[in-house]
């Protein structure tokens, strides 16, 4: 057993206790308190929505066929992820860094999409402050765009200098990029709700 | 819960999402005649078919992957 492994244990074996290793139960743990930061947001959507005598839907206001393309590239970006993950439990790194690295690639198409988006709203002096449709739009999707930022550091961080850990330890490397990938799936879960929920209607 | 797991809900909820969208839009193409919508909704329910394919292949290619 090595010295990391005396120190952090069931990184790679399951916990006796909870039946899986521990950062997938970590990340479960952080995924429950994003359902409730998330949850929270959409229950004042919904709470403020529901009590405004006068709300815009979200079609007539909004950049629709964009954020369709958002969405298909966001579940794209799913698949991919879930390929690399199952290239390194083949031992295939090099197709899993491809794969690691399309994500990478869709997750940014998706930012620039959200910049144009975002830019068109700024030159139409349409803002957070401009009113609560706009204030939670920008909230929601602000938010969101800042979970997809972090997946991309974290991925660019598994292409780059944590790719190191597969020549020491692939087991857990492996396990790390489906932690990133339980991460990621849910971030894209999100914005599945989140654009029926503002864009149309 | 797996990647594995979690993989086979999202698919799921994104082809509920491309069926709902599709018609959604095909509605409002009825409703107001904008090409665009039309083009979405025929987009979406493209979709449909190519998630099933790929739902199955997906399950039949990590067969021997757990789902905790």
């Amino acid at each position: 057993m090595s010295a990391t492994a005396e120190v952090i244990p069931h990184t790679v074996e399951p916990h006796p206790v909870t039946g899986v290793y521990n950062g997938k139960f970590g990340m479960w743990l952080f995924l429950a308190s994003e359902i409730m930061l998330f949850g929270a947001l959409f229950s004042s959507y919904v709470l403020l929505r529901v009590g405004s005598a006068e709300w815009p839907h979200g079609y007539s206001v909004l950049n629709v066929p964009l954020a369709t393309v958002n969405t298909m590239v966001l579940i794209t970006s799913s698949v991919t992820v879930v390929m690399a993950w199952y290239c390194l439990q083949l031992n295939d790194f090099g197709k899993a860094r491809l794969y690691l690295l399309a994500t990478i690639g869709l997750a940014l198409v998706f930012m620039v999409i959200k910049y144009i988006e975002y830019s068109s709203k700024f030159e139409h002096h349409h803002y957070p402050r401009t009113n609560l449709f706009y204030g939670l739009y920008f909230t929601l999707t602000g938010l969101h765009g800042l979970h997809v930022l972090g997946g991309i550091l974290v991925f660019l961080y598994f292409v780059g200098p944590g790719a190191g850990m597969w020549k020491t330890d692939p087991h857990r490397y492996t396990n790390r990029v489906e932690c990133a990938g339980l991460y990621w799936h849910f971030v894209d879960l999100v914005w599945i709700f989140l654009f029926p929920s503002i864009y149309l209607l | 819960m797996s990647l594995k797991a979690f993989h086979v809900v999202f698919v799921t909820v994104a082809l509920l999402f491309c069926t709902g969208f599709g018609v959604w839009s095909i509605r409002s193409y009825l409703r107001f005649g904008d090409g665009v919508w039309l083009v979405l909704g025929a987009a979406s329910l493209a979709c449909v078919p190519v998630l099933v394919w790929y739902f199955r292949w997906f399950l039949r290619k990590l067969k021997r992957v757990g789902y905790l």
